[in-house]
């Protein structure tokens, strides 16, 4: 079990006060204290980690949000926030004190405004949602993160998460205009708007990947794009590691950004072509998925330069998507490469450091290394234009030696990361897993730097503690009022 | 311009510029012991942006200079804060590489005669017409080192492209005009510059078809990165439109040269509706859009006894423009030109705290933001120079002030008066 700050003795106590408090705030399916039904709410998407909360709160509006914040600020009772409860870093783990305070009921779409390209909606709907409701008008919202059937935008915010397609139209943070937060006193502030960069100071860009230390979120204004004229993926397979990030750096330093540049290795392509028949290369030590966009003639183009690149690193196989449907299995091998890691191992921790990429070869040959000295066995699946490892480590949970080594071996996959220069988390954000690890990438002096701005937001670490910053109660800045 | 912007212009005889960051830290941990403000700059080329500092001391990051890590198939450049924004372009162009905000340069605007440092561009946030596409500087910032305002060296993001790893420290300090922390390097994502650009101009329409015109080509497929519109008065005053004969609605492609040759084809017949349009080569769209960028459109030469002209950003949502405009311009007289397809109003009217109350009212109603960019120093002291925040906003922003600079110490009241 991972440590977090104690239960507050006194909350643990007025456990049903608190519950009756709610209640007269909140519909009454809205409020969760029942033993079982509090189940669902105990993990996220880090499996690994569980924690029943104290209750569940559901609200409906902003000023629902308002009213449970203001009344847990005056009763001191700290709050987890919630999207869709996806968080690979453990960002939604209850505390045993805590009500988490879950968004998916407001899942309206507010508005959407063609002519300036923006939408409003609520924070729990899902990230495909506002990509399907534009798509009628071939717009669509570009942070694509492989679980976008499910998450929500305000976690999506709250991660500034990313996505295949991030090298060309960015992450979250890129595709904000503007957000509706809730204090953690109960004041509701709008953040932005309908217009491009703040006056002041970037509240926008602050807030976004906070990972709920701030602010609640309850709206946001995402940018909507223009779908391009088509795209198309290709393939190209190697027979090296390192052979296959070469050619991803002679690509890029060629003038081409892809809009999608995604690497695969020898046990990920395996595991994904047993689940969606894509058609890829099992011979392969190496697999790139490549996308560009544009009109046929554009693409068409495109593929051309890039294939002549990667003829010069000897390709075991160059392969263009012929259809739409060969592209869409070319992306559900890759969008779905995690649960088929799931199909051959019982489970298995996704890592998500950063490096730079003129590192790849040698990360990737010291994660071959770490493996055969821990005996677990990873796949390599990635983000290759930015260097964005997904490394996902096999083990079994039911073996707790098994998760330990996991554990170990992915820290030290971390650290590495930061040793070459990059860092500990791309996408997926600090949470509770890679709490312990901030000081490999911070100093002392840094951190307190960090604390210091939640404490300027949440004055008594109410709002998600234990999260991101190792445990260590803040040496309250004497911060004017 | 008057006496006192032009004054500004010179170095002051008491700046310091520490030869490296150890060395800034140390005079700013002094000015910290001390309780002494200073005011930051590079080589002083915004220095009557925003509010005058009241500072005795002046410390730049001038001497701060040099590209330290430049990794073209990383997309990844870092340099010191001081190092002229002019030299890292060149470094970027010799590679077919550059800025992705385009950031523009106000020496025109403000008459300084300084050449802007990288790290001013970061503290000011620049962007220029490729914000509507691309993003401001905001948004390629990868990683910061600066001194807080108690002499304490940080770090924030690092050198790589993808990094949520803690708060986004980055974010905040960008933009934030050097009153949190003075950067001393900054690491920057870079990109492959277009093989080719064009524009397409069409000669003619009102405002509001304009944006309407704009609001088409920005939500085609066809990666607009410049969408501006010019009144025919302020198309006059640029060589490269001003023998079209009117008002000017302009779309930029860049991309490979055939993409761009497909496209601008495309958009053109996708705009017939709105007039025939011609397209400027990529020798002019060039010109074009860094005057664009620069201001140019309003540029305000000194102009004898009439009354001097402030100058006004305003940010809202695009098709509020035109509105926005027309109401300035009846109210004030106000000369404008639109960016970002009528996202960006840029308005110079004459400096009084009347016109500049008029301005926040017409934009706040418009649901937009403004700063002033360019007055007398009277007119700056006097007025707020961004919209104020909501008393929630406004109680956070003084923690976080105090959070990185205790003692209040850095550019005070540079953003807002008191602070
Ligand atoms: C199979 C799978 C694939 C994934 N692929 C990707 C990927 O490609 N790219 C990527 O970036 N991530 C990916 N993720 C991680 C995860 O989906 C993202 O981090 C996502 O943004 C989380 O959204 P959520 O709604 O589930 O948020 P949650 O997990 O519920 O919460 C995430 C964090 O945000 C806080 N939070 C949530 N909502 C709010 C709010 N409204 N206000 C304040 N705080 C809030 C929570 O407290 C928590 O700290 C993947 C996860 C899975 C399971």
């Amino acid at each position: 079990m991972i440590a977090q700050y104690e239960p507050k003795p006194d909350v643990m106590a007025r456990r049903e006060q608190i519950l009756a408090g709610l209640r007269l705030l909140l519909p009454p399916t809205g409020v969760i204290g029942e033993a079982l039904r509090l189940k669902p709410y105990e993990t996220d998407g880090l499996a690994a980690y569980r924690q029943p909360p104290l209750a569940v709160a559901l609200p409906e509006t902003t000023e629902q949000v308002a009213a449970v914040m203001a009344f847990c600020h005056a009763e001191g009772v700290r709050v987890v926030p919630r999207g869709a409860g996806t968080s690979l870093s453990g960002g939604a783990l209850p505390m045993a004190d805590s009500v988490v305070l879950g968004l998916m009921r407001m899942n309206n779409i507010l508005d959407i405004n063609y002519a300036d390209r923006f939408a409003v909606v609520q924070a729990g709907v899902t990230n495909i949602g506002i990509t399907q409701a534009v798509a009628e008008r071939n717009f669509f919202y570009a942070p694509d993160p492989s679980s976008q059937l499910a998450c929500m935008i305000g976690g999506n915010v709250m991660m500034n998460s990313g996505g295949a397609h991030c090298l060309r139209y960015g992450v979250t943070a890129n595709n904000l205009l503007g957000l509706k937060i809730v204090t953690v006193q109960g004041e509701i502030i709008e953040i932005g708007g309908a217009h491009c960069d703040a006056a002041g100071y970037d509240w926008l860009g602050l807030l976004t990947g906070s990972e709920g230390q701030l602010a609640l979120v309850t709206e946001v204004t995402v940018r909507i794009l223009r779908s391009p004229e088509g795209q198309r993926a290709m393939l190209a397979a190697f027979d090296g590691i390192e052979v296959a990030g070469r050619c991803v750096d002679a690509i890029i330093s060629s003038g081409i950004i892809p809009v999608a540049l995604e690497f695969m290795d020898r046990p990920c392509i395996h595991a994904c072509e047993a689940f969606a028949h894509a058609g890829y290369p099992m011979d392969a030590e190496a697999m790139l998925i490549i996308e560009v966009e544009g009109s046929v003639a554009e693409q068409d183009d495109l593929l051309g330069r890039i294939k002549e690149i990667c003829r010069k690193f000897d390709p075991i196989s160059l392969k263009v998507s012929e259809s739409v449907e060969e592209s869409l299995a070319i992306w559900k091998g890759r969008k779905g490469a995690f649960g088929a890691v799931g199909r051959i191992s019982p489970d298995y921790l996704c890592m998500d450091g950063t490096i730079p990429t003129s590192q790849l070869a040698f990360v990737l040959r010291r994660i071959a290394e770490m493996s055969a000295a821990c005996g677990l066995a990873v796949a390599n699946v990635f983000h290759a234009g930015d260097g964005n490892l997904h490394p996902l480590i096999m083990f079994d949970a039911n073996d707790a030696a098994s998760f330990h080594a996991a554990e170990t071996f992915g820290a030290d996959i971390l650290r590495l990361c930061v040793e070459v220069g990059g860092c500990l988390t791309g996408e997926h954000g600090v949470g509770v897993e890679k709490r312990d690890l901030m000081g490999v990438q911070f100093t002392e002096i840094e951190l307190d730097q960090q604390r210091r701005v939640k404490s300027a937001f949440d004055p008594d670490w109410l709002l998600n503690p234990s999260k991101v910053f190792p445990l260590k109660l803040p040496a309250m800045a004497d911060l004017p009022a | 311009m008057s006496e006192n912007l032009v004054a500004a212009d010179a170095e002051a005889p008491d700046t310091e510029a520490p030869a490296t960051e150890a060395g800034l830290a140390a005079r700013i941990r002094s000015a910290f012991e001390s309780g002494e403000p200073l005011a930051v700059c590079g080589h002083g080329s915004k220095a009557v942006m925003l509010r005058p500092v009241q500072a005795a001391h002046t410390v730049s990051t001038r001497h701060l200079s040099g590209v330290s890590l430049y990794s073209p198939s990383e997309l990844i450049l870092s340099a010191g804060a001081g190092t002229k924004v002019c030299e890292i372009e060149a470094i970027l162009a010799a590679q077919g590489q550059h800025l992705i905000a385009e950031p523009p340069d106000f020496s025109a605007l403000y008459g300084t005669g300084g050449a802007p440092t990288v790290g001013g561009m970061v503290a000011a946030n620049l962007a220029g017409s490729r914000r509507v596409a691309w993003g401001a500087t905001r948004d390629h910032v990868m990683g910061l080192r600066a001194v807080a305002g108690n002499g304490e060296v940080l770090r924030a993001g690092g050198r790589v492209l993808k990094n949520v790893t803690g708060l986004d420290i980055c974010k905040l300090l960008t933009g934030s005009h050097g009153t949190l922390a003075v950067l001393s390097e900054v690491t920057l994502k870079v990109l492959p510059a277009p093989e080719r650009r064009a524009t397409l101009a069409i000669v003619g329409l009102d405002p509001v078809r304009g944006v309407a015109a704009l609001a088409a080509a920005l939500g085609s497929p066809y990666a607009v990165s410049g969408a501006a519109y010019l009144p025919a008065e302020a198309a006059a005053r640029m060589p490269m439109l001003a023998w079209l004969g009117g008002s000017v609605t302009l779309a930029r492609i860049e991309d490979f040269a055939p993409s761009v040759v497909y496209r601008t084809d495309r958009l053109r017949g996708e705009l017939a509706s709105f007039g025939a349009g011609e397209v400027l080569d990529d020798g002019a769209t060039r010109a074009l859009w860094s005057a664009i960028g620069n201001v140019a459109p309003l540029a305000l030469e000194p102009s004898g006894d009439a009354p001097e002209q402030a100058v006004w950003r305003v940010s809202v949502r695009p098709s509020a423009g035109p509105a926005v405009a027309a109401a300035l311009a009846a109210a004030l007289g106000a000369r404008w030109f639109m960016d970002w397809g009528g996202g960006l109003v840029w308005i110079a009217a004459p400096a009084t705290s009347a016109a500049h109350a008029e301005v926040a009212r017409v934009v706040a109603a418009a649901g937009g933001v403004w700063i002033l960019m360019r007055a007398p120093d009277s007119l700056r002291v006097a007025v707020d120079v961004i919209p104020p925040e909501v008393t929630a906003l406004a109680r956070i922003s003084r923690r976080v002030k105090a959070a990185f600079d205790p003692k209040g110490i850095l550019n005070p009241g540079r953003m807002r008066a008191g602070m």
